[in-house]
């Protein structure tokens, strides 16, 4: 589809309207929930691109819908109206397995919380996509090792989470983002629960992952986290309401 | 495998928060597969118990008893009795192509046998050899049954029912002894083995001498057989062997071969139908109550699916969001309750095959009627069959629907839970 080369490494200002060369594209996305007696629109009318190996930053107040939108970017949600594009395939209306699939192959998360399950060892919790993936055994094995050296865990694979700082928690999530070489890695306040050296120390990493050409998503409030990407989307009242390069 | 792995390690971890009611649930379905257990083994003893007294009898074998004409036939009034005689017996074998094995039957009510001091009046029956095997007399070792030489020679020899043989003779081994039948000597030739008979016609087996029918007729001066005793080549051919029968007879005696009030039949293939068409309708009902006390325990099960999945939620959702597939959301909570369920089983199993050998020891020392007609509970492959695949439904059952609910949710939901 859009080959393996990471043509043009421009995608640092946002080009609404323009599908080509967009991983991501979404018009016109609203997002209702109906909780029975109040319908609460969380979205309306949001169109947002992202290219490849951009490095956005999606920020707004708590409550504005940049968590929504993340949610329907990472298919964890489907929206209520509008086109979702992802890699130039339309998103709406796809069957629940349908929509695993697409989150093991081409979506990473990082969640604030880390979301590893506390039973198993980080190893195991990185291996897990790939065995949704159905990798073998061996092309598993060598995958985990390979991420847990990229992150510089090596040494921690067959710890327990509860065995690990919020740090090595945070780069354990991150090595299972990866694992399945997803075209873009959403990252939904990574530093809400670390310290801000370990926070800083996990931005480094995300700067690095872009550098090496990955295309990177972070929902933050923390505006000194933001400025470290290159592009910053605000997001208010369920609609972007600026989105600028970083300064 | 290393999917079903990681499920195995999600479930003891969840096991454990959970123990107690783990455990409570797998007693139910052990509570359950025992009664069930018990209940259909019991069946299965009871069946086996019938199965062995219809034996006593003969296996599959028609009785014949003689009446009287009810319709008027070849110019021949109604009401003439129609009596067979012992050369019938031949004539029956030569022209039913359907009757295997055939015997004639003349009864005494009431005959003195006497053995040095004891006196007893009893039944004396003359056969024919074939009786034997139609009606299950078989001699205990040391013994033997009248044979074709004591029937030609009109020996006068005697077999014993075993009950006859120990009140005439105290115990001892009367084989070659020399009893006195109706003021007669004769030698016993054998005793019957011990049986349990059911049906029977006249009085049990065990409690009557039998003589060659030659003898019995020179001795009593009869003619005419009281019972005549034959087995078909198949049972489903036994209704084309009792046409047969009708017109062959009714060809020598001119009788109306439709006309059912001549012979009566007592056909033991019929009763053994019905006797398992109630068996079944037995069994089923036992499986139903078994059944029923399992199915609890199955809600037990769902129960603590339903608990076990809502804890989980949230690590359901981190699983979705990583590209799980409905399927192995679903088959892992499912084959959670299917493990859950076959422990219980397992335990279940274990105990109610104990329960059943301890009964079937205690049955074995204890002499009692009831107990004996009740049989011995039996754990028969069917059974373990039954069992194993109705805990395998319930398993699958009480997973299915929580599993269900832990796939309802959009993954974006589950991992807002708290």
């Amino acid at each position: 589809m859009f080959g393996n080369g990471r043509n043009g490494k421009n995608g640092k200002e946002g080009q609404n309207g323009v599908s080509n060369g967009a991983i991501i594209a979404l018009t016109g996305i609203r997002k209702v929930y109906d909780t029975g007696a109040v319908k609460v629109e969380a979205l309306r009318k949001v169109d947002l691109e992202i290219k490849r190996n951009e490095f956005v930053a999606i920020v707004g107040p708590s409550g504005s819908g940049k968590s929504t939108l993340m949610n329907i970017i990472g298919c964890l949600d489907t929206a209520t109206e509008g086109s979702y594009r992802l890699r130039g395939e339309e998103v709406a209306g796809m069957s629940i397995d349908r929509l695993s699939d697409i989150r093991n192959r081409r979506i990473g998360f990082v969640f604030q919380n880390f979301n590893l399950l506390p039973q198993l060892t980080a190893f195991e919790n990185v291996e897990m996509p790939l065995l949704f993936k159905g990798a073998p055994a061996k092309e598993r094995r060598e995958r985990v090792e390979t991420l847990f050296e990229q992150v510089g865990l090596a040494d921690r694979m067959q710890h327990r989470p509860v065995e690990l700082s919020g740090g090595q928690m945070q780069r354990v999530a991150i090595a299972r983002a990866l694992a399945c070489e997803p075209d873009i890695v959403l990252a939904d306040e990574p530093t809400g629960n670390l310290d801000s050296a370990a926070g800083s120390d996990i931005i480094g990493k995300f700067e690095e992952l872009w550098a090496k050409g990955h295309t990177l998503v972070l929902i933050t409030h923390d505006g000194a986290i933001a400025r470290r990407t290159r592009r910053i989307v605000h997001v208010q009242d369920g609609t972007v309401v600026d989105d600028a390069p970083a300064a | 495998m290393r999917a079903l792995a990681l499920i195995a390690r999600l479930f003891r971890s969840a096991a454990k928060i959970q123990r107690k009611r783990m455990i409570l649930t797998v007693t139910a379905i052990a509570w359950g597969t025992v009664a069930i257990i018990l209940l259909l083994s019991f069946g299965e003893g009871l069946k086996r118990s019938l199965q062995t007294g219809r034996r006593g009898l003969g296996e599959n074998i028609v009785i014949i008893w003689m009446g009287e004409t009810e319709k008027a036939y070849a110019g021949l009034p109604a009401g003439r009795p129609i009596r067979l005689l012992p050369e019938d017996v031949d004539l029956v074998l030569a022209s039913v192509p359907e009757i295997a094995s055939a015997a004639g039957e003349m009864h005494n009510w009431n005959v003195q046998l006497v053995n040095r001091r004891t006196a007893l009046n009893k039944r004396v029956v003359g056969v024919h050899p074939a009786y034997e095997e139609l009606r299950t007399s078989y001699p205990q070792s040391g013994g033997r049954y009248i044979d074709e030489m004591d029937q030609k020679l009109k020996r006068r020899v005697v077999f014993l029912g075993d009950q006859l043989a120990k009140d005439l003779f105290d115990g001892a081994d009367p084989v070659g002894m020399t009893l006195l039948v109706a003021d007669t000597p004769f030698t016993v030739i054998g005793v019957l083995q011990k049986k349990r008979q059911m049906g029977m016609y006249g009085g049990p087996d065990a409690d009557r001498a039998t003589i060659p029918l030659s003898t019995f007729e020179a001795m009593f001066g009869r003619r005419y057989l009281s019972n005549l005793v034959y087995k078909p080549t198949a049972d489903a051919l036994a209704p084309v062997a009792k046409r047969h029968l009708m017109e062959v007879l009714g060809a020598k005696y001119r009788f109306d071969p439709a006309d059912t009030r001549v012979l009566e039949f007592w056909d033991t293939i019929e009763d053994s139908k019905m006797m398992n068409a109630i068996m079944i309708g037995l069994e089923a009902f036992l499986g139903v109550i078994g059944a029923l006390t399992l199915i609890i325990g199955g809600v037990g099960v769902a129960n603590i699916m339903f608990a076990a999945v809502t804890h989980r939620t949230r690590e359901i959702g981190v699983q979705m969001a990583l590209g799980a597939r409905r399927l192995y959301i679903t088959g892992s909570v499912v084959l959670e309750s299917l493990a859950l369920t076959f422990a219980g089983g397992a335990v279940g199993i274990g105990i109610g095959a104990t329960i059943v050998q301890i009964l079937a020891a205690v049955q074995a020392r204890v002499k009692s009627e009831a107990m004996e007609f009740l049989g011995t509970p039996t754990i028969s492959i069917p059974i373990a069959v039954t069992t194993v695949t109705l805990l395998g439904l319930i398993g699958l059952l009480a997973g299915y629907f929580p599993a269900r609910r832990a796939v309802s949710v959009q993954p974006a939901e589950a991992l807002r839970f708290e």
